[in-house]
């Protein structure tokens, strides 16, 4: 029995805390990469503002003060007051928040599900998978926009029905990749021996399967970061998104461009973040890539 | 593919209560099953479905009921503007990028060819719609250079052209970087393969070997890439027309939605879905016709 054992923490090449124990060591090989450093940087930095960006804050976000409406950046006011005297920079420094934590956990969700159905495809019976991939293929068939306009003329905006959509229209990419690297994976001889000494599907796809995959899927999620702002601000943006008077950057930049004959300002503040985050995220995913996973490459 | 398009038009259908909606909470109770009667939704849910499929095919997307106009008429006089858009836009991103991924790969890895990757990087990170409220603030409002609303009277063409220009950019932007770095890692892909290789050693001039031999083969893949890029140009140009106020799908989509006239919205995403497929559909037929491998694999 012994021996059995320890056959198979020979065999499963990597282990959960294997995996996790490796992403210090990456991030030290991706601050090597000048681009991957800046990336980098960019991204913590918006991450800390996201967190204590509420407390930074020197006004209320909300605070509305009909005297000092659509005023250029002052003391008071550094980024100047947007159409109804709100301040921009708090606005702005608090819809970080919003829109990291609105892409941040729908892709999570997304890549859960995403594996949860991968695992499910590729490991389970011949029919599942046929089912499985036919609902992939239909989700990716619509163009994303179009069909987030379409649900939340249906359902109504709101902070969830944008994370729902994202969601929905992000998890095939990952399910996609989740399923084709477990049918690799599941005629290895590792999971063969494993099987042969009587362990269950779901406890193989879970701890043999899936540690031997999240590396790519880490590299995937940091790619897609960009492609999921673009998704909220754009819907905050039709104020179909987040609703006022939260804010989130799309909506910063809803409320501006209706004014911005009057002051660039808002407009200006609402984009820079968003641009700024954009190319962090991609710097980083790009460098990530090159380094761990270099097959990738071509696949996007 | 087939299967993918019916459940599409399956999922279409699934809209809640037009008639409720339409009508306000106030409405009478007859007066919501005349509109219902009128919209054919009294009929049992198969019977809509079939009927509706049956008209799809055959090009009728049924009535609106504000304008009294038959809804494929009101989406097909939108379409022209945003595939103009579409089409212009990834004409320009061919134009500057392909030429710039040629560049890079001929210069690999110098200074130039660095540049032009960090900056590909970025232009493909940027969102589209952003980039628009920038270039309307730059260009339309700051320099006055370019009009920043609309598409032009009809008939002035170089009006029309001049209000082009930004939302084309706008929009073209990420597939300047995209293309360019697509055909810089397929030429220096076909400048390693053997016959470029003896087409020198045969002593051509480099300007021949680049131009007949090396240049059509790396561009070939990119047909591929830019069948499906105009799909999804069709999220951004929405976004954009929105922001430019052009006239067009995106344009209606959002009209339609504020008057909560959904029949037009769901067919208006009827139309770009079947477009996006038959887009994709088509570059994986072109890229068969073109590179006999893609036809063994597969």
């Amino acid at each position: 029995m012994a021996a059995v054992v320890s056959w198979r923490f020979e065999t499963s090449r990597v282990g959960i805390s294997g995996t996790l124990g490796r992403i210090p060591a990456a991030l030290r090989l991706v601050t090597r990469s000048r681009l991957g450093a800046f990336g980098l940087m960019i991204v913590v930095a918006f991450i800390l503002i996201g967190i204590f960006g509420a407390w930074l804050a020197p006004h209320d976000p909300n605070a509305i003060n009909v005297r000092a409406r659509l005023a250029p950046p002052s003391w008071t006011n550094l980024l100047g007051t947007d159409q109804l005297g709100r301040d921009i920079l708090s606005r702005v420094l608090v819809g970080t928040r919003v829109s990291l934590l609105v892409a941040l956990s729908s892709i999570l969700l997304a890549a859960a599900l995403g594996i949860l159905m991968g695992l499910a495809s590729g490991y389970g019976p011949r029919w599942l998978d046929r089912i499985l991939i036919a609902i992939f293929d239909t989700v990716r068939s619509f163009p994303t926009l179009m069909f987030g306009i379409a649900v939340i003329a249906l359902f109504g905006p709101s902070i969830w029905t944008v994370i729902a959509i994202i969601v929905t229209t992000t998890f095939p990419i990952y399910a996609r990749i989740v399923r084709t690297q477990t049918m690799a994976i599941k005629n290895t001889e590792f999971i063969l021996a494993e099987r042969s000494i009587g362990a269950s599907p779901v406890r193989i796809a879970f701890v043999h399967v899936l540690p031997n995959i999240v590396g790519q899927l880490f590299i995937l999620a940091s790619m897609d970061v960009p492609v999921v702002i673009m998704i909220e601000s754009g819907l905050s943006f039709l104020g179909l998104g987040i609703r006022p008077p939260n804010a989130s950057w799309g909506t910063i930049l809803n409320d501006g461009y209706a004014f911005v004959r009057n002051s660039p300002w808002p407009v200006i503040a609402g984009g820079v973040p968003l641009i700024l985050t954009t190319i962090g995220f991609t710097f980083l995913g790009e460098t990530l890539r090159d380094l761990l996973d270099p097959k990738l490459r071509n696949e996007r | 593919m087939l299967a993918v398009t019916s459940l599409v038009l399956m999922i279409r259908l699934v809209p809640g209560d037009p008639a409720t909606v339409l009508l306000g909470p106030r409405a009478t109770e007859a007066a919501k099953a005349a509109l219902r009667a009128q919209m054919g939704l009294d009929q049992p849910f198969p019977i809509q479905v079939v009927g509706f499929l049956w008209n799809v095919l055959h090009g009728d997307l049924g009535m609106d009921v504000i304008s009294r106009r038959p809804i494929a008429d009101i989406v097909m006089a939108q379409l022209p503007y945003t595939l103009t858009l579409i089409g212009v836009a990834m004409a320009g991103a061919a134009l500057i990028g392909i030429p710039l991924g040629c560049y890079s790969a001929l210069r690999r890895n110098s200074w130039v060819d660095n540049v032009i990757g960090v900056l590909a990087v970025s232009a493909i990170a940027m969102p589209s719609f952003v980039i628009a409220i920038y270039f309307v603030l730059i260009f339309s409002i700051q320099l006055n250079l370019l009009p920043a609303i609309g598409s032009g009277a009809p008939g002035n063409i170089l009006e029309q052209v001049r209000h082009l220009i930004l939302p084309a950019l706008a929009i073209g932007l990420n597939w300047v970087g995209y293309l360019a770095r697509f055909v810089r890692s397929s030429m220096i892909e076909v400048l390693g393969e053997r016959h470029i290789r003896s087409a020198r050693a045969h002593g051509l001039r480099e300007s021949r070997v680049l131009f007949s031999y090396a240049l059509p083969l790396a561009i070939l893949p990119t047909i591929t890439v830019i069948g499906v890029g105009i799909g999804s140009l069709l999220s951004a140009a929405v976004l954009t027309e929105i922001v430019f106020a052009r006239p067009g799908i995106g344009k209606l989509m959002f009209d339609s939605i504020t008057q909560r006239n959904y029949p037009v919205v769901m067919a208006v995403v009827l139309v770009t879905t079947i477009l996006f497929i038959a887009c994709t559909t088509l570059a994986d037929v072109i890229n068969g016709l073109v590179d006999p491998r893609v036809r063994q694999t597969s």
